[in-house]
């Protein structure tokens, strides 16, 4: 198709004009006299990221598959050309169809993190749409948000018509109908809005009031129409055979930072860290069938061309299938030529095996995802990885060849102390003291340790969401300590140690759990220039400091400020499945450094059996 | 056994860069189920190798790469496979099998020709057309050539071959290769300081009709020639 919404001035002007031609393999263009309804799909930051996105595709393919319906694609313009748009007054197109998004009847904005935020501004602003729900009329899309950081929406509830809480596969049939009976009967945008707020999942945020108390905290959070329900239930998908997955995903012409296919083998993970909002929201852990695994890769690799499949889970060592399917991959991905990216996998027999049949041990690196420095604090996060299991795990690699090894770790948990931090650097020693006992002959030169750190953000629907963040003076004290310590080592040599920004994780912290109040602060930031604040070379914390300034908006309040468990919390009103009892006994266990056992050891009645599917019922 | 693919780069594709081209085939091959081989070791990587890199926003009718295969089909079959994969925009032109001993296409490159065509609102066409002959039959044609050290006077004369007009487009044949690689935008900057008016790049649309080896005879003739259809 010739046709496109930039002219070829602009493209030869601006850098990787491939991210706005749309044209790519595998992308579904329709006869818009075939369709009734016309959705725009969006990862607000630029294509190659953008393209790497599993949801979208899965979201891109299931609704192409709607006869009646067309979905397009559209990412963020990268700042060059959102300079030329703004100002030749071009509107946001998309991709397929190169035509103005604000023609469209939906825009679906995916909430990946939390420093996105301004690019759904950008986005609405470019497709020429009010940024404010409340200003929208009949004309505009409806623009519907979703993803992990719906789960507490309530930041950016003005700019969104309605928010869908959960997995993307369960109600947008009933939505695109209820939007269909609508526009026959000629109701209007509101009349539309009460159709979706009765249906499950599904919350439109001008349908509550909130009140708050005089120390800033919320008094309450209720519905002002009689349409909208008081809680608002995650939608869970119990059984994947009655769903879609896309055998041909759309293959982008310039490199995306995932270039190759990925087969979702599970969803959940039955591990319970107190830390991990995933692990919460995406309860209860349900496996893929082994089977379908199989015909899936070999579908997908033959429609796409890819040189690389990965799969993709939390946790997938504890996908009861992965032996059957690795090995599987490894003989079949052998005779296409097809690599194999393995996900991350706990360090054992099984795992080191596989890694040296798909990759070059020379090459390649170990990966503990450790957390934590010592024992006791890992019981507090109940990541259920001991100092043990980790000097083992590296120890056999060792022996197999192996001299590189990472650590990932978070600094900032509630009850961390100096030793806690010190043990960062005291687990990494004792692992290069093991490494050194092999005798100099069996071994290859030199270990190499490189551990990581970032910081701790709480997140809603944690055991941790009660918790006071560090603020930005403490993490970096926590990490001079850190690498202080690191420089006190007998093999500090062999030792690195580095650790992440401080700003973008405050920021992080205020929206994590914020309220509605942050929204006028978002909103100046943006018109003041901010955008892309996930890109570090582009995030201006001065416009940030004098937006919460003038909006007085106090960030420890939000980062700082241990809550009660008594207080009323802006995401309350979602139900998850996982019951705030539970996650109260987590955070009491957690106090005094007690491990929960995981889903497939013990059921410990977290309450996500109500969806009636999963791990819940299978042991 | 080693293949010449000839294929056409145009319509909204000419936004897509050299290396992202060569991604494209790899893929693109896969899909088709080509028996291409492959390299050694962990990674193996596809035995393929493209004649002249082209610049982003160029369109041509003229591009070549190289396949080392490990099995083949005829001429026809192969074709029609890959053109069941591609994208609006691209399209395999012919295939070859290319006789023993033949070099690498990117080897033997020896030159290329082109249309260029004027974008709308730069410059007055018809000053360029009415003076192209004038601009060609100098006897020296000078281009400042920046090194990463010094700027050196070069005379591109030798290496136009030819330069014409073909239905109100500047037609040119130029030397293209490892060694003397001119490009269409190098002449045109030439002709622009002719003419006494400042070089906009994007005054001029480039389209690049084919590539070429030379023979045994020295002529210039398609990079086809090096291969014979697989029947």
């Amino acid at each position: 198709m010739e046709r496109l919404a930039l002219s070829d001035e602009i493209l030869m002007q601006v850098e990787k004009p491939a991210r706005y031609i749309g044209n790519e393999v595998n992308s579904v263009v329709k006869d818009l006299a075939d369709v009734d309804v016309r959705f725009c799909m969006c990862f607000p930051d630029v294509y190659e990221i953008g393209m790497s996105h599993l949801g979208i595709q899965i979201l891109y393919d299931m609704l192409n598959r709607m006869p009646d319906v067309w979905c397009e694609r559209v990412y963020s313009p990268w700042p060059d050309l959102d300079t030329i748009m703004r100002k030749q007054a071009i509107p946001l197109f998309a991709l397929e169809s190169q035509d103005p998004i604000k023609d469209f009847d939906f825009l679906g904005i995916t909430l990946q993190y939390e420093m996105c935020y301004t690019n759904i501004l950008q986005i609405i602003d470019l497709a020429q749409v009010p940024l404010l729900s409340v200003n929208r009329s009949d004309d505009d899309p409806i623009i519907i948000g979703g993803g992990p950081c719906s789960y507490n929406p309530e930041p950016i509830a003005d700019f969104f018509d309605l928010f869908y809480i959960g997995e993307g596969e369960m109600v947008y049939r009933e939505l695109i109908d209820a939007y269909k009976e609508n526009r026959a009967k000629q109701g209007s945008r509101r009349d539309f809005l009460e159709m979706a707020a009765e249906i499950e999942g599904i919350y439109v945020p001008q349908f509550y009031d909130v009140a708050y108390q005089e120390d800033g905290t919320l008094a309450s959070f209720t519905p002002n129409n009689p349409h909208a329900k008081e809680r608002i239930r995650k939608q869970v998908v119990t059984d994947f055979s009655k769903v879609t997955y896309p055998e041909k995903p759309v293959v982008p012409y310039i490199k995306a930072t995932q270039d190759r296919v990925t087969l979702e083998i599970m969803r959940g993970c039955i591990r319970g860290c107190r830390f991990c909002q995933a692990g919460a929201i995406y309860r209860p852990t349900r496996e893929k069938d082994v089977e379908e695994m199989k015909r899936l890769a070999v579908a997908m690799i033959r429609n796409t061309g890819h040189e690389e499949i990965t799969l993709s889970s939390l946790s997938s060592s504890d996908y009861s299938g992965l032996p059957e399917l690795t090995e599987f991959l490894i003989t079949e991905m052998g005779k296409l030529k097809v690599n194999i990216a393995l996900p991350s996998l706990r360090i054992d027999s099984f795992s080191l095996d596989v890694m040296q049949r798909v990759q070059d041990i020379k090459k390649s690196s170990l990966t503990f995802a450790a957390e934590a420095g010592s024992e006791r604090l890992r019981r507090v996060i109940n990541k259920g990885l001991t100092e043990d299991m980790i000097r083992e795990g590296a120890m056999k690699a060792f022996q197999g060849g192996w001299n590189k090894v990472k650590f990932y770790f978070m600094v900032g948990h509630p009850t961390e102390t100096e030793d806690d931090l010190k043990g960062i650097a005291e687990l990494c020693e004792k692992i290069a003291e093991d490494y050194y006992t092999i005798p100099k002959d069996q071994r290859i030169g030199k270990v190499s340790i490189t551990a990581s750190s970032s910081f701790f953000v709480p997140k809603p629907f944690t055991p941790f969401q009660w918790a006071s963040m560090n603020t930005e003076q403490e993490f970096l004290e926590k990490a001079r300590i850190v690498k202080g310590h690191f420089l006190e080592m007998k093999n500090r040599k062999s030792l690195t140690y580095r650790y992440h920004d401080a700003d973008l994780t405050i920021m992080e912290g205020i929206f994590a759990r914020g309220d509605r109040r942050l929204a006028p602060a978002i909103l100046q930031a943006y018109q003041n220039g901010c955008m892309f604040d996930a890109w570090h070379e582009m995030f201006r914390q001065e416009i940030w400091n004098q937006a919460f300034a003038d909006h007085q908006i106090d960030i420890d309040f939000y980062t700082h400020r241990e809550r009660s468990t008594e207080e009323l919390l802006p995401w309350d009103f979602i139900d998850i499945g996982v019951s705030k009892h539970f996650l109260i006994s987590e955070w009491e266990r957690a106090q005094r450094a007690e491990i929960t056992p995981n889903c497939k050891q013990q059921c410990s009645g977290c309450g996500a059996a109500c969806f009636g599917g999963g791990i819940c019922y299978e042991r | 056994m080693k293949i010449r693919i000839k294929y056409a780069k145009t319509g909204v594709l000419r936004y897509i860069g050299h290396l992202d081209v060569m991604r494209y085939y790899q893929k693109a091959i896969r899909r088709a189920e080509l028996d291409v081989a492959y390299s050694q070791g962990y990674s193996p990587h596809q035995l393929i190798t493209f004649a002249a890199p082209l610049g982003l926003g160029v369109t041509s009718e003229g591009e070549y790469f190289d396949a080392e295969m490990n099995s083949v089909s005829s001429s026809e079959d192969m074709v029609n496979r890959l053109n069941a994969q591609m994208a609006d925009g691209m399209k395999v032109i012919d295939i070859v099998a290319l006789r023993e001993g033949a070099k690498t296409a990117m080897a033997v490159v020896a030159g290329s020709d082109y249309l260029i065509s004027f974008r709308e609102g730069y410059v007055e066409p018809s000053l360029f057309l009415s003076n192209v002959k004038a601009f060609y039959e100098q006897e020296k044609i000078e281009v400042m050539k920046v090194t990463k050290t010094r700027e050196t006077l070069m005379d591109i004369k030798p290496f136009i071959y030819a330069m014409d007009i073909r239905d109100s487009q500047i037609y040119m044949l130029l030397s293209t290769g490892s060694v003397d690689n001119i490009k269409p935008e190098l002449v045109m900057e030439a002709m622009c300081r002719y003419l006494d008016i400042p070089y906009e790049r994007m005054a001029f649309m480039v389209h690049r009709l084919e590539t070429y080896m030379r023979n045994d005879s020295g002529e210039l003739v398609s990079l086809l020639e090096a291969g014979d259809p697989i029947k």
